[in-house]
């Protein structure tokens, strides 16, 4: 089956138990995602810690299927402690690897789990799920104070 | 041309009938995702051509394609023919008078006139008498549905928007039907706009009491007829609504053209939306006046092969017989019904009976979001709808972000429907929540 492709075990692990998720408080910002196609939903809050410029927390709520769900939960394992020139590297890439149709090969030293997406990005209708949270960490983290030296990612926003 | 199907019965088509249809439609013999033959299940967002359909458009295009009512050559005449000669077959097939059809590019165009032919007649200037009836300001009422489309629903949040009239709706029973008892209309009520059949619970509304209450209090009905017109037979003229609206691409027929039904009398009446060539009667500089309807709708040179092709679709609806249809479609939906609800965590959104209700049957099954579902599906070769459906009041109306949404036509088979079962249940087993 092609589909095993697609929710690897290690996406269903994150979608059966996500890890870091749950709203919680102190946070800098939040943001809330929809995908108006599906009706999907996240809400994210970043706390930063301004002075080491670094991701100290993600938390989230989500509504929606096991890919957007199991990408938050990798979002959260990869990004916090992360300085955020590091974080908007991964971001970048994950970017970069779910819309590239199959064709971008994951570098998984910079993704790790993140990986396991690759998949997805073969099913153009499911990268709008793999990157929801992503958008939303990205736009909150817009609403910090943190500067970003690193060049903005490239594609629109999904 | 087409093919006569001569075996179906009002009591549905045998399996030799429906083999014989889908052996019209190309597409059906494909096969997706590793050479999985197609179960094509999405009917309600829209439907497959069969060759007739395809064949009228290509030989109009071949033999006759010239812009319509302008033009005194040869291909023009025929042209516009061929064009007429759908209008007039398509308002037969739905009991309309061929001027009362007016051809848009799809149904939210249709509503989309409507309201914006409402809304130009509130602005209450330069207006004839007859079109102040249409007239909407603050305290007016129009009223729609929890059930509605969004294309049933937008269009009056704006027209609302615009002029100061209050939008109004009735609730959803827990069955995922309108609930007459919830809403009283009054006096101020202009309009009231509703779907035949839902395309999502697949409720058949109560048209006839609709009309009788809005009727009653002097407002105009306006029905959303997508998925009735495909599925089943409908009169306009005796179900005795105002408008009606429904679309090519969901009838076995082309993309980019829809109809909107008027009553002879409000065509007349209702202003323009749309303005430019074609539309008009005289033009000077200070003003202009109207062509009579059809025509005082159809600004610009309008769609041609997609129009013929509609045609065409209706031919062949016609000639298999809607009962048939509607009969061969309800024991689809039965069937569905029955082997839907027999799995375990899998709950239908909409009525569990087969009575008063079409074939979209919509779902929700424990554990598994509706997108993941559907991936299993598709992995099989069954291709349904995720989503709202462009229903997203409705789902909140259930608590619910998405269903999974199954929706037959004339062409589908009960194979088809034990396949849709098979992969629910395929997909409890991949993601184990049974």
């Amino acid at each position: 089956m092609q589909i095993q492709q697609m929710y690897q075990e290690l996406i269903l692990d994150h979608y059966r138990d996500p890890h870091g998720s749950g709203l919680r408080e102190p946070y800098d910002a939040e943001s809330h995602h929809v995908n108006p196609t599906c009706g999907d939903e996240v809400t994210l809050r970043v706390k930063v810690d301004t002075a080491a410029g670094a991701i100290a927390d993600v938390s989230y709520e989500t509504l929606g299927c096991s890919i957007s769900q199991a990408s938050v939960s990798v979002l959260h394992d990869l990004l916090v402690g992360k300085s955020i020139d590091e974080a908007w590297r991964i971001l970048g890439s994950f970017q970069e690897m779910a819309q590239g149709r199959g064709q971008v090969e994951p570098d998984e030293e910079v993704l790790g789990d993140g990986v396991a997406f690759a998949g997805v990005a073969r099913y153009p209708a499911r990268v709008k799920c793999a990157l929801l949270g992503w958008m939303a960490f990205k736009d909150a983290v817009s609403r910090t104070d943190l500067t970003i030296d690193m060049p903005d990612t490239e594609g629109s926003p999904a | 041309m087409t093919t006569v199907h001569g075996t179906g019965t009002t009591a549905g088509l045998d399996a030799a009938a429906v083999a014989r249809i889908r052996a019209d439609f190309p597409i059906l013999g494909r096969t997706v995702r590793e050479e999985k033959p197609l179960v094509y299940l999405d009917s309600g967002a829209t439907s497959q051509r069969p060759r007739q359909v395809l064949d009228a458009e290509r030989t109009f295009l071949e033999r006759h394609n010239a812009a319509v009512h302008r033009g005194a050559h040869q291909l023009a005449e025929e042209a516009t023919d061929a064009y007429e000669s759908a209008r007039s077959r398509i308002a037969a097939f739905v009991g309309a008078g061929e001027d009362e059809v007016v051809f848009v590019k799809n149904a939210t165009e249709g509503i989309n006139l409507v309201a914006y032919g409402v809304g130009n007649a509130s602005v209450r200037t330069g207006l004839d008498a007859a079109s102040e009836r249409f007239a909407l300001g603050p305290g007016d009422e129009v009223v729609v549905t929890e059930l509605e489309h969004h294309a049933n629903l937008v269009p009056w949040q704006e027209l609302c928007r615009r002029t100061g009239a209050t939008l109004r709706w009735y609730a959803v029973t827990d069955e995922g039907r309108i609930d007459l008892d919830s809403l009283e209309l009054s006096d101020r009520t202009k309009i009231v706009a509703f779907t035949h059949q839902s395309n999502v619970t697949g409720a058949v509304a109560p048209v006839a009491q609709l009309v009788e209450q809005a009727r009653a209090v002097g407002a105009l009905t306006v029905l959303d007829a997508c998925q009735s017109v495909p599925h089943m037979p409908v009169d306009l003229a005796a179900l005795g609504v105002d408008f009606a609206v429904f679309s090519g691409h969901k009838m076995l027929g082309p993309s980019g053209v829809g109809v909107l039904y008027g009553r002879r009398e409000l065509l007349e009446a209702l202003p323009p939306f749309l303005t430019g060539g074609s539309m008009i009667e005289l033009v000077r500089m200070e003003g202009s006046t109207y062509a009579p309807p059809p025509q005082k709708f159809e600004a610009g040179v309008p769609m041609t092969s997609q129009a013929v092709g509609l045609g065409a679709a209706v031919d062949y609806l016609g000639q298999i017989g809607m009962d048939t249809v509607a009969a061969h479609e309800a024991t689809l939906t039965a069937a569905a019904l029955e082997q839907l609800c027999a799995i375990d965590g899998l709950t239908v959104v909409g009525p569990p009976g087969a009575e008063l209700r079409g074939g979209a049957v919509s779902f929700v099954v424990d554990g598994i979001h509706a997108h993941d579902l559907s991936q299993v599906l598709d992995d099989r070769g069954v291709a349904i709808r995720v989503g709202h459906h462009c229903a997203w009041p409705l789902h909140r109306r259930f608590g619910i972000v998405a269903t999974a949404r199954a929706s037959f036509a004339v062409y589908n088979t009960t194979e088809e429907v034990e396949a849709l079962a098979d992969g629910v249940r395929a997909a409890q087993k991949f993601f184990g929540t049974v």
